[in-house]
């Protein structure tokens, strides 16, 4: 199956009106994303943080897989513009007792809602979603698998926007586990689109993913060779559950390699950028003193992510808006 | 084509009302709020020649429209910025064209989000006198009737002019 997101995820008038991967979609529309959540920030920064613009609208959390962080941003995201919220903890209920993705996700559309926020262990579940079970739904991927997490990318480059030069002038790293990290794919995929010249990518070949040089990057398997100059450390967790399989040695001999240290972090540029997906191993891959440190925006990111998906989220929903009716018009 | 009134003479005229005005209602201390974008321009003009020492804040009521569920999130959205608290404070809300309503309605209820003002007046440059809710400027530039088919817009920030343009066809 491909994963091509652009047609699916646009309407027929170009609006966003699925938000399933970053691939495919315009330079504009990306900068609209993040200037739409320029604006929101402001209104998280309010004593009242909520403004009206999806009332009446039900928002479902649909993760089929853990997630703290990503939930409960999404969760705020959500309530912070008034929209109902719904939190299914898929693990936990009746798919257990055998109901299929389909039939959960069906039955939640006949309790009219209008956006599932969807996490999924399997690469290309909210695409699946948005093309054949629930079109008329707003599907905003949350995460699938080792495909794609979309508004982690988005939320990465509000930070990058925020804190450093315009992308045209940036080198940006991305270390750690490469090969599992939708994380990393999205980020790639962004920084391209938004003209970064120089995307370098650190990790051992074992946890490099074949074919990553379409993604335009620069590959490097020494740590200290790829930090040199950079302006912004893109540091990856290291997915312990994906460790089992013998691709590392150990977690010790990873952090001696690729774990970013303040001596490491010396090699890049003096006002470069940390930032980190969390939840941040410790000791494993980034320096206690490195994440808690002065370069550090790794809470920025936490704080940014609510504005990036109250972005997507209205955007998405005013797409769905704007389909329904023009279909409704040729009718 | 309609003689369009010129906006400096009609700011003026606005200042000294809206002086007036606040020292009758004994609102003192007030703070001036702009409604992007022409709103945004008066409000900084008038607070510059008559409230000199009055805070000035911008809003953006985007995420306030009653019309999300037709027209969606119109692109180019600005935050707001109100560095001041409203709590107990008077405000001068200013846009440029009041016609239905529904802007203003909408700044009310943004501005009501981030506290709960002492008063709020209104301050616009036309009335263009189509209402559909129950709002009215406390102190108005000029009412004008258009000619069918024109909309009135104003340019600016340096200097600022209204002009009329036929409505584009849909």
């Amino acid at each position: 199956m491909s994963l091509k997101s652009s047609k699916l995820q646009l309407n027929e008038q170009g609006q966003l009106r699925h938000f399933l991967g970053i691939d495919g979609l315009s330079r504009e529309l990306l900068t609209e994303i993040l200037d739409t959540a320029d604006s929101f920030l402001e209104v998280g920064e309010r004593s009242i943080k909520k403004v009206p613009l999806l009332r009446g609208k039900t928002v479902c959390n649909v993760f089929f897989e853990n997630s703290t962080r990503t939930r409960s941003t999404f969760e705020l995201a959500a309530k912070r513009l008034s929209a109902d919220v719904l939190n299914l903890d898929v693990q936990t209920s009746s798919t257990s007792k055998g109901e299929t993705l389909y039939d959960t996700l069906r039955n939640l559309e006949a309790m009219a809602a209008d956006m599932f926020v969807v996490r999924h262990g399997d690469s290309g579940a909210a695409h699946f979603i948005a093309g054949n079970v629930c079109p008329d739904v707003a599907i905003i991927n949350a995460g699938d698998g080792n495909h794609a997490h979309p508004t982690q990318a988005m939320l990465d480059m509000l930070t990058i926007r925020r804190h450093q030069k315009p992308f045209e002038q940036l080198s940006v790293a991305i270390v750690g586990d490469i090969l599992h990290s939708r994380v990393a794919r999205s980020n790639m995929e962004a920084l391209r689109i938004l003209g970064c010249p120089d995307i370098r990518v650190i990790a051992p070949r074992t946890l490099l993913p074949e074919g990553i040089e379409q993604y335009g990057v620069r590959v490097f398997n020494d740590l200290r060779t790829g930090l040199r100059d950079v302006d912004v450390v893109i540091m990856l967790r290291l997915q312990k559950e994906r460790m089992q399989s013998g691709l590392l040695p150990s977690e010790g001999e990873f952090y001696r390699q690729y774990g970013l240290t303040s001596d490491s972090l010396a090699l890049a540029r003096p006002d470069a950028l940390v930032m980190h997906p969390g939840p941040i191993n410790r000791g494993v891959e980034i320096e206690s003193a490195v994440a808690d440190g002065a370069q550090s925006v790794i809470l920025k990111q936490v704080t940014y992510g609510i504005a990036v998906r109250m972005a997507v989220m209205s955007m998405a929903m005013a797409g769905q808006t704007t389909q329904r009716q023009s279909r409704q018009g040729a009718e | 084509m309609t003689e369009l009134p010129d906006v400096g003479t009609l700011l003026q005229r606005m200042g000294e009302d809206l002086i007036a005005l606040l020292d009758r209602e004994q609102r003192t201390d007030p703070a001036v709020v702009g409604i992007h974008t022409g709103g945004a321009w008066i409000a900084e003009q008038l607070r510059d020649r008559f409230l000199p020492d009055s805070p000035l804040g911008s809003l953006d009521i985007a995420f306030y429209r009653d019309d999300f569920s037709q027209i969606g999130l119109q692109p180019g959205v600005r935050p707001s910025e109100l560095p001041f608290s409203v709590e107990g404070r008077h405000l001068v809300l200013v846009d440029d064209v009041l016609m239905t309503g529904r802007t203003i309605r909408a700044a009310l209820n943004e501005l009501f989000d981030y506290g709960r003002p002492a008063s709020v007046t209104l301050v616009t440059l036309v009335d263009l006198e189509s209402r559909e809710l129950p709002i009215r400027a406390d102190i108005l530039g000029v009412s004008l009737a258009l000619p069918r088919g024109q909309r009135i817009k104003l340019t600016g920030p340096e200097p600022l002019r209204l002009t009329l343009n036929p409505i584009a066809e849909s």
